[in-house]
């Protein structure tokens, strides 16, 4: 964990609430978060336990019922569409299935423009803009002059999400939230991605939140781990503090229901 | 986008459906280039007159004759003054006359014509005969006068001096004319309707009017629901309560009954192709609305579209960039149904009389409106109305065709 210890994002009392009368569900039930700046975060949770909730009320895509976000110690303020871009340069996502996640109307190019502008590119020379362009395709070992022209759905389901974390490499914000960025991608290209996102992170210090089910996942890449179920934090701490020794029956389900193919590798290697 | 437009016309439904429509357009363009006349202009002195081939009496005078010695033609000529009904008719009025029924013998043409001729007497009352029926009697001794002559004809001309008949050529019976010699000739494929107007030349003007209109009321219906779904669906919450509300008020006010009282006050001079057209379209835009409603609320929360938001995009720009492309499909599919049933929509508004003015333009409705006033569907006059009756399918069964073949290949799931 940094030593500094500058709170970066924090909620206080976050709750979301769907429907009303006998449909009333509380997706997301008065959630505390800290971020520090630089720190890996994981929100670890069962399907339907809010997770995903909670990563559109942190970017602001849905409104929250209760409770207040701060950003860098001030309350956020998303009431207009400046303030939001404004916002949005600061916080960026990684969403879970790349083939959903593009236009299929529009070029590869498009995207990787979109991001050079709202980073006050717009007025940059053809060339430059090329030469970022090919800059963040090669950290993510894709070749812009190949990309160039194609839409993304020519592109296969790891591509896809190498060419999300290019836009992260384009927009470098302070936070980064990934929306289990690896679960719809086969287990080869699993690592390289995650390796990919930890090296981003390292280059131009990001905070990333990692939302994900996979608790081995958490611990691999984590300072911080929050358990999520129900729409609440039931155990938070440090990945070792967690996993290791969990408190809640919860998390140690949670525990137990990662594939034992994994602890019989753990138990060779030890 | 290429491959989508090869894929549209490798399905069978829409290529037929594609075919008859196109096949309709081409008429509609190339049909007034090659007959100008006005589609209005009335050509016929009396009311519909029967499909055919007019061919021009006095013209045909003067054309070269031609003698063909043909054993069939006195037959001919006979049977079509005295056929089968003729024949029973003379029966019955000998019969009524006093003659025994042994001695008539229907099939006897010349004896028949013989007892007829000593026998009837124009001014004799028969008990019980209607007068149109002595009428009848009259009309059908003249056209037998000289049916078994085998004289020709003499064609006189009046002496402008003094005033005489002077024989000028005598047509013989085995005197033949060719059609194509006669100078003018007029094919009348559908006849002329109550007005004495060339029934074709007036589809296809009214085709095209028709056309014109279905194509406005669909584009404003299709505007206004693409415009109200849009906004309702993707901005939500007090917006698309409002813009629900009212659409669910005009989809429970039956469209018709408004479009009928809209025309109404709207008033018959007023009334232009143009201005039905949009009152059509104004009443016909909640299904697109709603549907397009729909799948926009489906849409809004796909990853793509929380991406372009992250990207900084204005609401216009990711409604007209994210949303739209992906339901173009869709909307052009509801367009076409909203063409073939704003034409629908105007042929039963013109049905009952509240169709465009009825001076400049013929329209389909209209036609169907004219040939129901002059009562051609009781006395027979097919050719006034079931044209009419047939484009209107045609038009809309084409569109519909055209419909569930795009339907087919942007929904996979209902490819046969």
């Amino acid at each position: 964990m940094p030593s500094e210890k500058q709170i970066c994002l924090n909620t206080s009392g976050l709750t979301k609430i769907y429907g009303f009368g006998a449909n009333r569900t509380i997706a997301v039930d008065h959630v505390d978060l800290k971020l520090y700046e630089g720190e890996v975060v994981s929100i670890v949770g069962e399907s339907g336990s809010g997770k995903t909730t909670l990563a559109k009320m942190l970017l602001g895509l849905i409104s929250s019922s209760e409770g207040d976000i701060y950003f860098q110690g001030v309350k956020r303020d998303i009431s207009s569409q400046k303030k939001k871009q404004e916002y949005w340069k600061n916080i960026q996502a990684i969403f879970q299935d790349p083939f959903s996640s593009y236009n299929i109307f529009n070029k590869i190019d498009s995207v990787l423009l979109d991001c050079i502008h709202m980073r006050g590119g717009r007025n940059l020379p053809r060339e430059k803009k090329v030469e970022m362009m090919t800059e963040a395709c090669s950290f993510v070992n894709l070749k812009f002059e190949e990309l160039t022209n194609k839409y993304p759905f020519e592109l296969s389901g790891g591509q896809m999400q190498r060419l999300m974390i290019a836009r992260i490499f384009l927009l470098k914000p302070k936070i980064l939230l990934a929306d289990e960025p690896t679960s719809m991608i086969d287990a080869c290209s699993r690592a390289t991605i995650l390796d990919m996102l930890m090296q981003l992170r390292k280059e131009i210090g990001m905070t990333v939140i990692f939302i994900t089910h996979d608790i081995g996942l958490a611990y691999y890449v984590s300072d911080t781990v929050y358990i999520m179920e129900h729409g609440r934090f039931v155990e938070f701490g440090t990945a070792d503090e967690v996993i290791l020794h969990p408190r809640e029956p919860y998390t140690q389900r949670l525990i137990n229901d990662v594939p034992k193919i994994y602890e019989e590798w753990d138990l060779t290697t030890v | 986008m290429k491959h989508t437009l090869q894929q549209i016309f490798r399905s069978p439904k829409f290529v037929v459906g594609f075919s008859i429509f196109a096949a309709i357009v081409l008429i509609v363009i190339v049909y007034p280039i090659f007959i100008t006349d006005p589609p209005l202009g009335i050509i016929g002195q009396g009311t519909f007159f029967p499909p055919g081939i007019y061919v021009s009496a006095y013209d045909s005078l003067g054309s070269p004759k031609y003698i063909l010695n043909l054993s069939d033609a006195a037959t001919k000529r006979i049977a079509a003054k005295l056929g089968d009904q003729e024949r029973t008719d003379i029966h019955d009025w000998l019969v009524a006359d006093g003659i025994p029924e042994s001695e008539i013998d229907i099939h006897d043409t010349e004896k028949l014509l013989e007892q007829w001729a000593q026998n009837y007497d124009p001014n004799k009352k028969v008990q019980g005969m209607t007068f149109a029926k002595q009428r009848y009697y009259q009309r059908l001794d003249t056209s037998l006068k000289g049916l078994l002559s085998t004289e020709g004809a003499i064609i006189a001309q009046k002496n402008p001096e003094t005033g005489a008949l002077e024989e000028s050529s005598m047509i013989k019976q085995a005197d033949y004319v060719n059609v194509s010699e006669v100078a003018s000739v007029r094919f009348l494929p559908f006849g002329t309707d109550n007005f004495g107007r060339d029934v074709l030349t007036e589809l296809v003007a009214a085709t095209r009017t028709s056309l014109q209109i279905g194509l406005v009321a669909g584009l404003v219906a299709t505007l206004i629901g693409l415009t109200l779904g849009l906004l309702a669906g993707y901005v939500g919450g007090m917006v698309d309560d409002v813009i629900n509300f009212i659409t669910n008020l005009f989809i429970v006010i039956p469209s018709f009954v408004l479009l009928i009282l809209i025309s109404y006050s709207v008033g018959q001079e007023q009334r232009g192709p143009f201005l039905v057209a949009t009152v059509i379209g104004l009443t016909a835009w909640p299904w697109t609305a709603r549907a397009v409603r729909a799948q926009v609320i489906s849409l809004r929360n796909r990853d793509h579209v929380n991406l372009s938001k992250l990207s900084g995009h204005s609401i216009v720009h990711i409604i007209l960039t994210d949303i739209l492309p992906y339901i173009a499909s869709y909307v052009i599919m509801a367009l076409i149904l909203q063409i073939s049933s704003g034409i629908l929509a105007e042929a039963g508004l013109s049905i009952l009389g509240l169709g465009p003015k009825t001076t400049e333009t013929p329209t389909l409705g209209l036609m169907m409106n004219w040939a129901m006033i002059y009562q051609a569907h009781i006395q027979g006059r097919w050719w006034a109305y079931f044209p009419v009756l047939m484009t209107i399918a045609l038009i809309t069964f084409s569109m519909n065709l055209m419909n569930t073949g795009l339907d087919q290949v942007f929904n996979p799931a209902l490819r046969d």
